[in-house]
Formats: structure tokens, sequence, C-alpha cells
């Protein structure tokens, strides 16, 4: 029994360090550029793409592949913010209007991502083996590659808070969060900063794509499941919050993991389920004000 | 309210225009080879689903992704009953079914703001797909079901009449000081609750119509699928394409999402027959240029030439 | 009879208690005035009686009913009509609608559109709007949007209407147009209660005043009692 525990805890932790990774990004995207990003999967499923040719045909370490799928996503997310989303802002009447403009153009930009990665990857399901060794832990066995997914996680996301906490562009990221407006007056060029802030959304989205490469089968349609995901651990920690992107992920790893025990097929459900009743409860987040 | 305007040239033309058309479409099997039928059936679908969502969305300003999960409700209304009894009967079911999910979902979530309410609207399509899913599986040990089938024509006549009182009744909640309610309600909601407006009951009732048709048009077309499951009945695409076909049109006039659904859901057809490999991709590039440049769509662009043409008489106000 | 009355009236919001244990009393066809330092809690008394906030504790009487806990809009068609701090019209829609969302919502929810529309004209027009009644409500200047408020305010038929802050922002000749509305809604029978920090405005129009300060009630009395009275001229004098 003890052992059966320990079993659902780890995997449910394990699957929170996934679901932490996929919704940081997100949580970054929304908190500071204020663009609930539907496209975010498709970011995940662009990481996890490159990193299996990259693996596959030129036979670079997946975790090697981290210098090059992070700045490349990145160049893709900033550039799509410099155009697309700076000219939205700009043309919005409010920040409300901007709210629900950008959501429906990351429904496009959805599809035209999707569209491409078929085209140049063809709609297989794709995969392949890599750190697939087991690992004892307190009887359980479990894959390595998911434990070395979850010390990265844990590692991107402490490397990415302390970088808003300590530097000079991290307390600009963190006063255009508060007041996009203020932070402008005092001297923060606003467009680069929520630039700068897309493209490392993006960015977390692809090394999770990479992360996640490793451990699951891949293809081209994946990404608004881990989209759907994403949102409702962001709702769970609050919009906006890394570390609540960490608790809610875990929340729900654990959750899911515990229903999965006793009924797989409610899993989804249960996530459903609980993302609507702390949306009816507390809106903010566990985290939130 | 100025009643005195209703014999005017203004109401005369377009009344003729709309009464030819209606004639034009109720005749349409009469002239029109099966595939057009079959084809306009479906556009009148999209255009039913969005001014359905423009009804409750465009004043109040709520965004709802909501509509898959009547859309949905009516698709397994149809499947479930099908059999059973007539077809208008199961298509009323199944609005009524959407219409009850409704108020109970409004009478919960509408005092949810931007943001959070599209989320929550939107997780209600997915707690459905994966709630009917698990039940099928564990109940009815099947995954889909299959719809009782109906001939094309009479889905077609069926979806034209739904798409005619649905007219009926924007027309007139637009007119209306129901209407009226909604449109304060978007501007300031509290403003409205303190003038002596129910604001609750005022977006509960909407929402509920505007999901009451949108249950009815699925319960029709699932006859023309014959087999569903709950990917294809609670398919996201159905929550966002209302809103995007009601952008691209414009709300600020009644005839907007229908011209925005009509030549939106024509092109989808088109792009996927002609191209059915790049057809993500344009479809998608149209949706952001459409955003991007037509922030009052089709409407907007109309009304922007003809004052245009007008010779900037409003440059001031 | 007061036609409006508070009891112990309280709210916090965390631990600070924005109006604490507050009794007042507004009797049939008076004009109150309600005056105190920035943040005394007067508009969060104000929310409290319309509704937009619930008392915790306290109760609220109009007519001698209960009314704590109800509705916003039940509130409405009692008789209670507000304007806000921060004028809050219906921007996109015009000015003639505008009112017409009162009459047709207000005291007298049965009231055919003809009738309404008339009503709401008249309102107009006593409120000197009727040149504006096509125009999309922000489009009016600043003072024109405070009488629209109140136009609105007037077409739900209240018995009681609560007055936040009209004066303010408005220039002088603006403010005196602004007090002889005011004493014009007084002759037609309708209680006010406004809140007001335009000082010669309120001693000239009200009929007695009352005095917050960090949210409770330190003062209240005639004019000319408040304007001598010690412990006011301490709480505006200290801040």
């Amino acid at each position: 029994m003890m052992v059966t525990i320990l079993d659902v805890v780890i995997a449910g932790l394990l699957l929170g360090g996934i679901y932490a990774l996929i919704a940081m990004g997100l949580s970054l995207q929304y908190g500071v550029a204020r663009v609930l990003n539907i496209s975010h999967g498709e970011f995940i499923m662009v990481g996890a793409f490159l990193t299996w040719m990259l693996y596959t045909v030129f036979g670079i370490n997946p975790l090697l592949c981290l210098v090059i799928v992070g700045p490349v996503v990145f160049i893709i997310g900033f550039i799509l913010h410099k155009t697309l989303f700076t000219r939205l802002r700009i043309s919005s009447t409010s920040s409300g209007a901007f709210e629900s403009r950008s959501l429906l153009a990351t429904f496009g930009l959805l599809f035209i991502i999707q569209n491409i990665a078929l085209i140049a990857w063809g709609a297989e399901i794709r995969g392949y083996a890599y750190l697939n060794i087991s690992v004892n832990l307190g009887g359980a066995l479990f894959g390595a590659n998911r434990l070395v997914t979850l010390g990265f996680a844990i590692a991107i996301g402490l490397a990415f808070y302390i970088f808003l906490a300590r530097t000079r562009m991290g307390k600009a990221i963190r006063a255009a969060a508060q007041d996009p407006a203020t932070a402008g007056l005092m001297g923060v060029n606003i467009n680069q900063v929520l630039a700068l802030c897309f493209g490392f959304g993006a960015s977390m989205a692809g090394i999770a794509g990479l992360l996640l490469s490793m451990c699951y089968p891949i293809n081209a349609a994946m990404g608004l499941e881990y989209t759907i995901i994403a949102i409702i651990v962001v709702v769970l920690g609050g919009l906006g919050s890394i570390p609540g992107s960490f608790i809610g992920g875990f929340i729900l790893g654990l959750v899911g993991s515990i229903v999965t025990y006793f009924e797989p097929g409610l899993a989804l459900v249960s996530y459903y389920v609980i993302f609507m009743i702390l949306l009816l409860v507390r809106p903010t987040g566990i985290l939130g004000k | 309210m100025d009643i005195t305007t209703f014999t005017s040239k203004r109401f005369l033309v377009p009344g003729l225009i709309i009464l030819i058309l209606l004639v034009l479409l109720a005749t349409l099997p009469l002239y029109a080879p099966a595939y057009t039928v079959i084809l306009m059936a479906s556009i009148l679908m999209y255009i039913v689903l969005t001014v359905s969502w423009v009804i409750f969305s465009g004043p109040t300003g709520y965004i709802s992704l909501a509509s898959a999960a009547f859309f949905g409700v009516g698709i397994y209304t149809a499947a479930i009953l099908g059999g059973e009894l007539p077809l208008l009967i199961v298509v009323g079911i199944g609005g009524l079914a959407s219409f009850c999910l409704a108020l109970l979902v409004g009478a919960l979530t509408l005092r949810l703001k931007g943001i959070y309410f599209a989320i929550f609207t939107f997780g209600l399509v997915m707690l459905l797909r994966y709630l009917v899913l698990w039940w099928e599986i564990k109940y009815t040990l099947t995954r889909g079901r299959f719809v009782i089938v109906v001939d094309n024509n009479t889905i077609y006549y069926v979806m034209l009449g739904i798409f005619v009182v649905l007219l009926i009744t924007a027309y007139f909640i637009r007119r209306s000081k129901f209407g009226l309610a909604l449109q304060s309600i978007g501007e300031n909601e509290e403003a409205a609750a303190h003038t002596g407006i129910n604001v609750t009951m005022v977006k509960v009732i909407t929402f509920a119509i505007s999901a009451f048709f949108m249950g009815t048009a699925g319960a029709i077309m699932a006859t023309r699928w014959t087999y569903i499951d709950p990917y294809i009945a609670f398919n996201p695409l159905f929550s966002f394409m209302p809103v995007l076909m009601a952008i691209f049109g414009g709300m600020g006039q009644l005839y907007g999402p229908v011209i925005g659904a009509a030549i939106f859901s024509y092109l989808e057809e088109i792009l996927l027959t002609e191209f059915p490999y790049y057809y993500m991709l344009i479809f998608g590039v149209i949706m952001v240029v459409a955003i991007l440049y037509m922030p009052n769509g089709l409407v907007g662009l109309i009304q922007k030439w003809r004052k245009g043409d007008l010779g900037e008489k409003h440059a001031n106000t | 009879m007061p036609i409006l009355e508070g009891e112990g009236v309280t709210k916090y919001f965390g631990g600070l208690a924005a109006v604490s244990n507050v009794d007042f009393h507004v009797e049939q066809g008076e004009i109150v005035g309600l005056i105190g330092p920035n943040g005394a809690g007067k508009t969060t008394l104000f929310n409290l009686i319309s509704a937009a906030l619930v008392p915790k504790p306290g109760a609220i009487r109009f007519k001698d009913e209960n009314i704590t806990g109800l509705k916003p809009h039940k509130i409405c068609r009692m008789g209670v009509a507000r304007t806000f701090q921060e004028v809050k019209v219906f921007p996109n829609i015009p000015v003639l609608e505008n009112v017409l969302l009162g009459s047709l919502f207000g005291t007298s929810p049965g009231m055919s559109s003809a009738d309404a529309a008339r009503e709401a004209t008249e309102l107009l027009e006593f409120v000197g709007l009727s040149a504006v009644r096509a125009t999309p409500a922000k489009d009016l200047t600043l003072a024109n949007q405070k009488r629209l408020e109140v136009a609105r305010a007037l077409a739900t038929k209240p018995e009681l209407l609560m007055l936040d802050e009209l004066m303010a922002g408005l220039n002088p000749t603006e403010v005196a147009q602004a007090m002889e509305l005011v004493t014009k809604i007084r002759d037609k029978g309708i209680t006010i209660f406004m809140i007001e920090h335009v000082m010669k405005a309120i001693m000239s129009v009200c009929d007695r005043i009352m005095v917050l300060h960090h949210g409770e009630k330190i003062a209240e009395g005639t004019p000319e009692e408040i304007a001598t009275s010690k412990t006011v001229i301490e709480v505006y004098l200290g801040e």
C-alpha cells in the first residue's frame, strides 16, 4: 500500500513538472504581454519536432539541442510579437479589446503553424528512444527521461525566477507587467520588453517540447491538448505567476495521477472540474491576490 | 423608436431584397443541384451559429466560447432521440436542452469578467467532451453513435426555418427595450444595474436564447453526419468559428454576421476542396489579416466607404 | 418619518473599516449633504445604500422596509436612484436612449415605449440637454455627462436621489447651474442625499449636513452648526 501511494505521488510530481514547464511560458505571455496564446501548444510542437529532427537526422543529443531549439523558437516568438501583436496593441482601443483580439489572432496562428508543420514533417506520429532506462525510486520504477525532464523544469523555472527578481531586464519586465504606461514613462522600452517576454514564453514552450519529445510520441496536431492543460495550470496558479505555474502544475499532476489510479477515463474530466470550480470560487488563482 | 420611418425608402429596399433572397432560398432545391443544397445547408448552419453568438456576445461584450457545447448538446439529442420521435420535435428538444444548460451555466458564470468568462466557457466544451466520452466507453461500451439519416432537402428546409426564426428573433431583440438593456450592460454593467435593469436575468436569458438556436442547429446537422462521437460533437472549432465569422462580418449591423458567416464558410468549402494541404494555412492567414486590418469587419468597411462617399461629414464628432 | 434610515452600518475592506457603525436618517423632502475628507467612506456609504455593497453588520431601511442585501436593480425599482462619482453614462448609446433606459426599467417598468419616450424627452428638457439628444453620450462634455446621469436617475422616478460629487470638476458657472438643478429637483418633491466637496454649494443648498471621518460619523447638523463646529474644523484643517 505504501509503495502504491508513493508510486502515485511520484508519478504525479513527474507529470506536474511537465505541466509546470508548459504553463510557465503561457503565464509569462499572458501575465506581461496580455496575450492568451492559444497557439502556445504549437510552439511546444515545433520544439519537439526540431529536436526529433536534430536527433534522428543529425544525431545531436536531445539535451544539447537546447542551445538550438531555445533561441530558434525565441526568435520566432520575438518576431511575431514585433510584427503582429505590437500592431494589434497599438490599434486596440482598450486592453480588454486587445486581449480578445489577440486571443483570436493566436487561434489563426495555431492554424498557420500547424499547417506549416504538417507540410514540413508530415502527419505521422514520431518518436525516438533516449534515456529510456528505468530508475528505482523507493521500490517504484520510473523512466530516467522523466526524471531529467522534471529536473530541467525545476532548473528552468528557478533560473527564470532569479532572472526576473535580480536582473535589470527582469525588473523592467515586472514593471511592464504591473503598469505598462508608467513603465513606459520611466524609460522602459515597452514594445521591446513585451516582445522579449513573448519570445521568452515561446522559447520556454519550445524547450518544453524538446523535453516532451524525450518522453512521449509527438505529432503535428499535438499542440491544442497541451495549450489547454497550460491554460488550466495557469488559471490554477494565477495568471502571470511563475511560482503559481509550479504549484498549479504539481496540483494538476497529482490530481491526474490519483484520478488515473482509480478511474483512468476521468483524468481529463477531473482537470476541467477543478479548473471550473476554481474559476468560480477564486478566479485570480491560488496565488493571485 | 421612430415608427414613421417604417414606410420610407430606408425600409422598402432592404425589405424587398430580403424577400427576394428568401424566395430564392426557399425554392433552391427546385432549381439547384443537390451539391448546392448540401453546401447551402452548411453555410446556413454557420450563419445560425454566428448570429446566435452575436445575439448575446455582440451587445454585452462577453466573449463566449461555449458555442460548441450547445451545438454538441443538440447533436447528442439527435443521436439519442433521433429514431424515436418526429424530426422537428427532436430538433426542438435539442434546442431546449441547450437552453436549459445555458440557463444553468449562465447563472453560475456570468459574473466572471473578460478573459475568465472566455476561458470558462471553453472549459465547458472540453468538460462535456471528456465526460461524454467517459460515459460512452464505460456505460454504452462504444465510442460513437449512429444518427438516423434524413434526406438532404429536409435538412436544408429545417435549417432554413431555424435561420428565418433566428433572424426574426435577433431583429426584435435588437429593436426592443430588452436589446437596449443588453447594450447598456455591455457599456457599463454597474450603471445598468443601478438604472433598474435586472442584469443577471437579462444576460442569462439572452445567453439561453442564443444557446437554443445553436442546439437546434446541432440536432439537425447530426442527421447529416450520420456518425458522431464526442470529438466530432464537442469540437472547439465550432466555438471559435462563430466568433471569427462575426468579427469578419462586423457586429454593428445584423447583416454583418450573416454576410461574414456566409463568405467565411463558403471560403472554407472552396479551400478544403481546392487546397486540402494548405487549407489551414490560408485560413489562418485570412483570420489574422481580418483581425488586424478589419476591426469592425465588413460592415465597418462598408460604412467607412459610405461615409467617405458623403464627404467626411462626421469629421469633428 | 424618515424616508431612509441606517442603523449601525459597517463595512470592512480586508481588516480596515471603511464605514464604521454609522447611524443616519434622511427625512422626506430634505436635501442632506454628506461631507468629509478624501477616504472618509462617503462613496462606500452610498454604495451600501444602493446595494453595490452589503453592510456587515448593520441595517438600512427605506420607507420602513429593510433593504439590506437586496440587488441594485431592486433598490432602484423601489425608488432609490443614484449618480456616480466617476460618471458612468452608456458611452455609445445616444443621450435620449440613455435616459429612456431609466424610464423603461425604473420604478414603473410596465410603461409603453411611447410614454417612456415622451417622459425621457421631458427630462432632457428639464436638465437642459434637448439639443444633444441624438449624440452618443461619450461625445458630451463632463458637465453634460453629469446632467445626463441625473436625467437617467430621474427617469427611474425615484423618491430618493443620491448624488455623488455632482459638482466635482465643473467650472464656477456649471457649479451654479448644478446647484439650481438640485433645488429644482427637490421642488419636484424628490428627497436628495448628496456627497459634495464644493463647500459653497453644499452650505447653500442643504438643509442638513452629515460629516464622516475615517468611516465614522463625527458631526451632524444644519449648515451653520457644521460651519462653526470645532470637531469639523479640526478634521479639515488637521489633514
